[in-house]
C-alpha cells in the first residue's frame, strides 16, 4: 500500500489538483457545464497526443524537440490531403499520416544512434528540417477535413439511459483515452516497455542486461513520431485546416512531462501523470480566460508557469543526482 | 602501451587535425566557392554594390551568431536572441516618438538585460537545459510584446535617422554598420582570447567539473554570459530595424536558426569547448551568401530551412568524428 | 570430464586509436574448473572481459565456446552462449523493480529466489526498486540472476569486493560448488586469500599480453607475482630505500586541522592534524570514506559534520573555491576530473588565476606566461603538444594537474592518487616533486592505492577504514604488510583471523 501511494502520490496529488480547478472554475463561473468541459477536452487533444510523444522519449532518457515540427508537419499533410478530396479518401490519408509520423520519428532515434550526436541537438535540426518540409507542403494555413472526422471528437458518447452521464463524456475524450491506451497499455506490459524504461534509467546496465539499446531508442522515437502524428491529425480536426508554423507544443510537451512526474533524465514515471498535467495547464487557461484576463496576458501567464516548472523539474532531478 | 606511437600519422588524421586546428581555411576556401558559383550563375553579379549589400544582411546575422557561439561554447545555445532583438526593435521604435533616440535606445534594454538574467539564472543556477530555457522565455517575451503592442498601438513608430544611416548607409561604398561591427567583433574576439571570463567560458563548456575544482563558480559565468549574450542581441535588433526599417512582431525571429547554423559552420562545437568567434563570422558570410544562391535558384523558404538543418546535423556530426578518436 | 575446453580464446587483439589494450591475450577454461584471471591495473582484464561478454569487439583473435567458433557481438549473444557475466557496478536497471529486471533478462523467478536464499539473503521483496537496495545486496542480487539461468561459463569480476564479510563467504561457497557441479567460473580478484582458496588455475596477464597460465598449489603466489610485475620487482625496491632516507625534518604547527569530520555515512569521525612541510599518506581500501575525506577538504561536498581548521582558524567551505583561497588544491585521481582536455596546457595551468570575480578582465599575458613556464619547466612536462591537453600522455596530463597548483602558490595540496595508470619514470617525478614541496614548507595530503609509495614520499600515515582513523604510523613503521593489516582494520601487533581475509601475512601482496 505505501509502496502503492509512494509511486502514485504524484499522479494522485495531480488529479486532485485538477478537481481543485475545476471547483474554482464552476465557482468563477457556475454555468461551466458539460459542453465547456467538451470543448476544453478538444483544446487539450493535440496538446496530450505531444505530451504522450515527449513522455515516451522522455522516459527513454532522453528529449524530442521536433515534437511541434512533426505535428505541424503531419496535420499540414493530412490538411492538403483532404482538401477537395472525397469524404472517403480521409480513410486512406489517416493511416498514410499515422505511417508518416512512424518513419520520421524512426528516422529521428536513427540519426541519433548513428551520428551519435546528442538528441537534443539531432531533433533540433530535424524541427527545422521538419518546419521546412511543413512550409513546402503548405505555405499558409489552409487545406480542409474531411466531415466525418470532424464529426468524431464533436459532441458526446451517447449512452442510452444515462443522458446526465454522457453529457460529460465528450468523443474526443473517449478518443484520446482509446488511442493512447491502444499503445501504452501493451507497450507497458511488453517486454520492449520494459526495454524502454531500462535505456532511460541506465544505458549501460540496459546494455549489459542484453537490451539492445540502439533498437529500443529507434522504436521509442518512432512512437514518439505516431504520437505527434495523431496530435497533427487532432489539430487538423480540431481546426478544420493545417497550419506549418506549430505552436508553443514543445514548451507545453515539456512541462507537461516535467509536471506530471517524468524525470528529464529518464527511466521514471508513467503517461497518466504527464495526460492529467495537461489538463490541468489547460483549465488554468480556462480560468484566466473566464477571468477576463487579457489573451495575450493569458500566454505571458502560461509560458510563466511552463518555465517555472521546467526550473523546478530541472531543480529536483539536480538534488536527487547530489543525493 | 605505446609502441605504435612510433608509426607515422594517417593522412586522414592529420587532415582532421589541421581541420580541428584551423577552421578557418576550409571556410574561406568554401566562401570563394560560393562567390564563384554565383557569379557563374549570374555573370556580373558580384559587383560593389552586392559586395556592400551583403556585407549589410551579414552583419547583425554574425552579432547574433556571436552570441551562440559564446553560449555554445558553454554548451549552450541561446534561442531567445530573435525575440530579444524584436523587443529592443520594437520598444525603441514606439519610444522614440515620445523620448530622445538616446532614452529610448537605453529603455529598449531594458527587456534584453531582464531577459538575459532569467537566461542565466535559469541556466546557470537551476540548471534547466539552455534550449529550453531560452525557448521559454522567448515565449514569455513575445507574450510580453504583444501585450505592449495593444497598449501602444495608437503611438505609432518610427525609426531615428541615425539608425537607419548605420543600418543601411554607405560611406564610400563601405557599409556604416561596420562602425558598430567592427569594435563589437574586436570585443568578442579579445574577450574570448585575453581575458579571464573568456577562458571561464571555455573552461565551462570545456569541462564544468575540472572549472569547478579550479575555483570557478558556474552560476557567475552563465549568468554573466547570458546577460551580454541578451544584450548583444538587442543592439543587433537596433540595427537591424535600421536595415529593415518596418518594425513588427516578428522582425528578428528568421534570423534565429541561421545564426546557430553560422556558429556551427564556423566551427564552434555545440558541445562546448572548441571553437571561436573568427569562423562565426565567415560562417556568417557563408549563410548570406548561400541565402543569394538559394534565392537565385528559387528555392522557396521551406527549401532554405530545411537545408540550414540538415547542415546543422551534418557539420555537427562531422565535428564530432574530428574531436574523436584521436 | 572431458579434457576440452569450454571456452577458448586465442590471440586476441584491442587496440583503441594507438593504445594497445591487448596484444596477444587468451584464456582456455575447462569444465568445472575455477579459472582465476589476474594481472596489475591497466593488464587488459577488464577490456579481455569486456570483449567475452560481447560489450566490446575484439580486432583480431578467436574465440570458441564447446569447440565452436562464435561470434559474440552483444551481451544477449554472450547469454545465448551460455557466459555470463556479474560485473563490479551492479546491472540492474535501478529505475525498475527486481521482478521487472526479471523479466528484461528474461529469468526464471523461482530459481532466481532459490539462489538468493541461498546466497544469504531471507527476506527479499522482489518489487522493491533497484536504487533502494544496497550496494552489497544488488551485487549478490545480480549474482543470484546470473545463476539462475544455468550458465555453462560464470564470470566474476571483482565479485566480493564491497561485500560484508558473511554475504562474502556465502558467495565464495556457491562459486565453489559451482566450479565441483562441472559448470566453469572466471574469477577475478585481487585478493590471493580468495584465490588459492577457490581456484584451480590461474591465467595472468601483463601489458595485454597473457605471460602464463599456472596450477593454482601452495606457493604460487610468487610467481604469479614475477609474472604481473616482469622485471620490475627489484627496481622499485631499490628506490624505495632511498626515498624514505630522505624524509625530512619538519615544522611542527599544524597547517590543517581536521576534528570529528564526518560526511553521510561514508565518513565517520575523522581527525587528523597535517603540518607545514609535511607529506602525510592516507591509506585505505577502495571506498572506506577517502574520497568523501579529500572532496570535503577540497569544498566539493559540505561535511555534514565536525571542524576543519586553516592555520588554526576554523573555515567552513561551500564551494571549492573557499578551499583555494584558503590556499588548499585539490588533485583528483581522476585527470579527466581536472582538465579542459580540449583547450591548451597553459590555459589549463592558468585556469585557477582567471576563477575570481575580480580577475575576469584582461590577461597580463606576459606575466601568466612567466607564472606557466616555471611551472611547466619545475615539472618537466613535456609540451611538444601543448595545444591540446588531450594529445598529452597521461604521465604528462598528470603534471599538468599539480603544476596548476605549483603555479597558483597552493599552500597546501591535496593529491589523491596522482600515480594511477601512469609511467614509471612520471611516478618517480612525482614522488620527487611532493618532497621537494615538503622541503619548501608546503603540506602535502597524499592518498595512494599502491602502498609500496607510501614509504617513498610519507612523513606519516593515515589508515582510514570504514570511515574511521583507525591508526596514525610513523613512516619507519609503515612496511607494506603493517600497512595492509592496518587497511582492513586490524589493529596493530594483533594477529587474529578475520574470515575470509585471515592470514594476511601469508599473502604475498603483503610481502613483496
Amino acid at each position: 500500500m505505501t509502496r502503492l501511494v509512494r509511486r502514485q502520490g504524484w499522479v494522485a496529488g495531480l488529479l486532485v489538483l485538477f478537481v481543485v480547478l475545476f471547483v474554482i472554475t464552476k465557482l468563477i463561473q457556475p454555468g461551466y457545464g458539460s459542453g465547456d468541459f467538451g470543448s476544453l477536452v478538444r483544446a487539450v487533444l493535440p496538446y496530450a497526443f505531444a505530451v504522450a510523444a515527449q513522455t515516451i522519449v522522455v522516459i527513454a532518457g532522453g528529449i524530442d524537440l521536433s515534437v511541434g515540427a512533426m505535428m505541424a508537419l503531419t496535420s499540414v499533410t493530412a490538411a492538403s490531403m483532404m482538401d477537395g478530396a472525397s469524404e472517403e479518401y480521409a480513410v486512406f490519408v489517416v493511416p498514410f499520416v499515422l505511417a508518416m509520423g512512424l518513419v520520421l520519428g524512426a528516422v529521428n532515434g536513427m540519426l541519433i544512434v548513428v551520428t551519435r550526436v546528442p538528441d537534443i541537438v539531432v531533433t533540433l535540426a530535424t524541427l527545422f528540417v521538419l518546419q521546412g518540409a511543413a512550409l513546402l507542403v503548405l505555405g499558409a494555413p489552409g487545406g480542409a477535413v474531411a466531415e466525418w472526422l470532424r464529426a468524431t471528437i464533436v459532441g458526446t458518447v451517447a449512452i442510452p439511459g444515462l443522458p446526465e452521464i454522457s453529457a460529460w463524456i465528450p468523443k474526443a475524450l473517449v478518443l484520446l483515452v482509446v488511442f493512447l491506451c491502444i499503445i501504452w497499455i501493451p507497450l507497458k506490459r511488453s517486454k520492449l516497455g520494459l526495454s524502454i524504461y531500462a535505456i532511460g534509467s541506465s544505458e549501460l546496465a540496459a546494455f549489459r542486461s542484453g537490451v539492445p539499446v540502439a533498437r529500443t531508442r529507434i522504436i521509442a522515437y518512432a512512437l514518439s513520431g505516431l504520437f505527434a502524428a495523431m496530435g497533427g491529425l487532432a489539430l487538423t480536426m480540431s481546426t478544420g485546416i493545417g497550419a506549418p508554423i506549430p505552436g508553443p507544443y514543445l514548451l507545453a510537451s515539456v512541462a507537461a512531462v516535467v509536471l506530471g512526474g517524468v524525470a528529464l533524465g529518464g527511466g521514471k514515471g508513467g503517461l497518466l501523470g504527464p495526460i492529467v498535467a495537461v489538463f490541468v495547464l489547460r483549465l488554468v487557461r480556462t480560468d484566466l480566460t473566464l477571468l477576463a484576463i487579457d489573451p495575450n496576458v493569458t500566454a505571458i501567464i502560461e509560458g510563466a508557469i511552463m518555465v517555472a516548472v521546467v526550473m523546478f523539474g530541472a531543480f529536483i532531478t539536480m538534488r536527487s543526482r547530489q543525493s | 602501451m605505446s609502441t605504435t606511437a612510433i608509426q607515422p600519422v594517417p593522412f586522414g588524421r592529420r587532415l582532421k587535425r589541421f581541420m580541428a586546428d584551423r577552421p578557418l581555411i576550409p571556410l574561406i576556401i568554401l566562401l570563394v566557392i560560393l562567390v564563384l558559383v554565383l557569379q557563374i550563375l549570374r555573370p556580373g553579379i558580384v559587383n560593389e554594390r552586392w559586395l556592400a549589400n551583403t556585407v549589410k544582411f551579414a552583419i547583425p546575422l554574425a552579432i547574433l551568431a556571436g552570441c551562440q557561439t559564446m553560449t555554445m561554447l558553454t554548451g549552450g545555445i541561446d534561442l531567445s536572441v530573435g525575440t530579444v532583438a524584436t523587443m529592443s526593435a520594437f520598444i525603441m521604435a514606439t519610444q522614440v516618438v515620445h523620448h530622445d533616440p538616446a532614452v529610448a535606445i537605453l529603455i529598449a534594454l531594458v527587456p534584453a538585460v531582464l531577459i538575459g538574467l532569467v537566461n542565466g539564472i535559469g541556466v546557470g543556477v537551476f540548471r534547466v537545459h539552455p534550449l529550453i530555457m531560452t525557448l521559454g522565455t522567448s515565449l514569455i517575451g513575445t507574450g510580453c510584446l504583444q501585450v505592449y503592442q495593444r497598449t501602444v498601438i495608437a503611438s505609432g513608430a518610427k525609426i531615428p535617422p541615425f539608425l537607419a544611416w548605420l543600418g543601411t548607409g554607405l560611406t564610400y561604398g563601405v557599409p556604416n554598420a561596420l562602425l558598430l561591427f567592427i569594435p563589437v567583433a574586436v570585443l568578442i574576439v579579445f574577450t574570448l582570447r585575453r581575458t579571464g571570463f573568456g577562458r571561464l567560458i571555455y573552461a565551462v563548456g570545456d569541462n564544468e567539473g575540472a572549472a569547478r575544482l579550479s575555483g570557478v563558480r558556474y552560476w557567475q559565468v552563465i549568468t554573466a554570459l547570458y546577460v551580454i549574450s541578451s544584450v548583444l542581441a538587442g543592439i543587433t535588433g537596433l540595427l537591424y530595424i535600421g536595415l529593415i526599417k518596418a518594425p513588427s512582431l516578428s522582425l528578428a525571429e528568421p534570423l534565429v536558426l541561421p545564426s546557430v547554423a553560422a556558429a556551427v559552420i564556423g566551427g564552434t562545437s555545440i558541445f562546448g569547448g572548441r571553437g571561436g568567434y573568427t569562423g562565426t563570422i565567415v560562417g556568417a558570410l557563408i549563410l548570406t551568401v548561400l541565402t543569394t544562391l538559394l534565392t537565385i535558384l528559387q528555392m522557396p523558404e521551406g527549401a532554405r530551412r530545411m537545408l540550414f538543418g540538415l547542415i546543422v546535423l551534418f557539420v555537427t556530426a562531422a565535428y564530432l568524428r574530428i574531436i574523436e578518436d584521436r | 570430464m572431458t579434457t576440452n575446453p569450454l571456452l577458448d580464446a586465442t590471440g586476441v587483439v584491442k587496440t583503441y586509436g594507438a593504445v594497445v589494450a591487448l596484444r596477444n591475450a587468451s584464456l582456455s577454461v575447462l569444465p568445472g574448473e575455477v579459472h582465476a584471471l589476474m594481472g596489475a591495473n591497466g593488464a587488459g582484464k577488464s577490456t579481455l572481459v569486456k570483449i567475452l561478454t560481447g560489450a566490446i569487439r575484439a580486432d583480431a583473435g578467436h574465440i570458441l565456446i564447446r569447440g565452436e567458433a562464435r561470434e559474440v557481438r552483444s551481451p544477449a549473444d554472450a547469454r545465448r552462449a551460455g557466459l555470463l557475466p556479474v560485473y563490479q557496478e551492479p546491472s540492474l536497471i535501478p529505475d525498475l523493480d527486481v521482478a521487472s529486471n526479471l523479466r528484461l533478462t528474461g529469468t526464471p523467478v523461482e530459481p532466481f529466489r532459490a539462489w538468493v536464499r541461498e546466497l544469504g539473503i531471507p527476506d527479499l521483496d522482489i518489487r522493491d526498486i533497484a536504487r533502494d537496495i544496497p550496494l552489497a545486496v544488488l551485487r549478490v542480487l545480480d549474482l543470484a540472476r546470473a545463476l539462475a539461468v544455468e550458465p555453462d561459463v560464470l564470470l566474476l569480476d571483482e565479485m566480493t569486493a564491497a561485500l560484508p564479510a558473511n554475504l562474502a563467504e556465502k558467495v565464495l561457497e556457491v562459486v565453489r560448488r559451482q566450479g565441483d557441479s562441472g559448470r566453469s567460473v572466471i574469477f577475478i580478484s585481487h585478493r590471493f586469500v580468495e584465490i588459492s582458496a577457490l581456484c584451480d588455475r590461474a591465467t595472468v596477464l601483463r601489458d595485454g599480453e597473457t605471460v602464463g597460465v599456472v596450477d593454482i598449489e601452495p606457493g604460487v603466489e610468487e610467481r604469479i607475482v614475477e609474472m604481473m610485475l616482469g622485471a620490475r620487482i627489484e627496481k622499485t625496491q631499490v628506490a624505495a630505500r632511498q626515498a624514505s632516507q630522505a624524509a625530512s625534518p619538519r615544522d611542527s604547527r599544524a597547517r590543517l586541522g581536521v576534528a570529528n569530520l564526518r560526511v553521510g555515512t561514508k565518513l565517520n569521525d575523522v581527525s587528523f592534524d597535517l603540518a607545514n612541510g609535511e607529506v602525510a599518506g592516507v591509506v585505505a581500501l577502495e571506498g572506506q570514506g577517502q574520497d568523501e575525506l579529500f572532496a570535503a577538504l577540497a569544498g566539493s561536498i559540505r561535511p555534514s559534520g565536525g571542524t576543519i581548521e586553516v592555520d588554526g582558524k576554523p573555515v567552513k567551505f561551500a564551494h571549492p573555491a573557499d578551499a583555494i583561497r584558503a590556499g588548499i588544491a585539490y588533485v583528483p585521481g581522476d585527470r579527466t576530473e581536472a582538465l579542459t582536455m580540449q583547450r591548451s596546457v597553459r590555459e589549463n595551468i592558468a585556469l585557477p588565476f582567471s576563477a575570481a570575480l575580480r580577475n575576469w578582465g584582461p590577461i597580463n599575458m606576459a606575466q601568466e606566461r612567466s607564472r606557466v613556464v616555471s611551472a611547466i619547466e619545475r615539472l618537466q612536462i613535456d609540451t611538444r603538444a601543448q595545444r591540446e591537453v588531450q594529445r598529452l600522455s597521461g604521465g604528462n596530463q598528470q603534471k599538468v594537474t599539480i603544476a596548476r597548483w605549483i603555479a597558483a602558490e597552493a599552500q597546501t595540496i591535496l593529491c589523491f592518487d596522482p600515480t594511477r595508470g601512469i609511467d614509471v619514470r612520471t611516478k618517480q617525478e612525482i614522488y620527487k616533486l611532493l618532497r621537494e614541496l615538503a622541503d619548501q614548507g608546503k603540506s602535502v595530503l597524499f592518498y595512494t592505492s599502491e602502498l609500496e609509495e607510501v614509504q617513498r614520499v610519507c612523513d606519516r600515515v593515515i589508515v582510514i577504514f570504514g570511515g574511521r582513523v583507525v591508526d596514525v604510523f610513523p613512516v619507519e613503521l609503515a612496511d607494506e604488510p603493517a600497512l595492509m593489516r592496518a587497511a582492513y582494520g586490524l589493529p596493530r601487533g594483533a594477529k587474529e583471523d578475520v574470515g575470509i581475509l585471515a592470514d594476511i601475512h601469508s599473502s604475498p601482496v603483503a610481502k613483496p
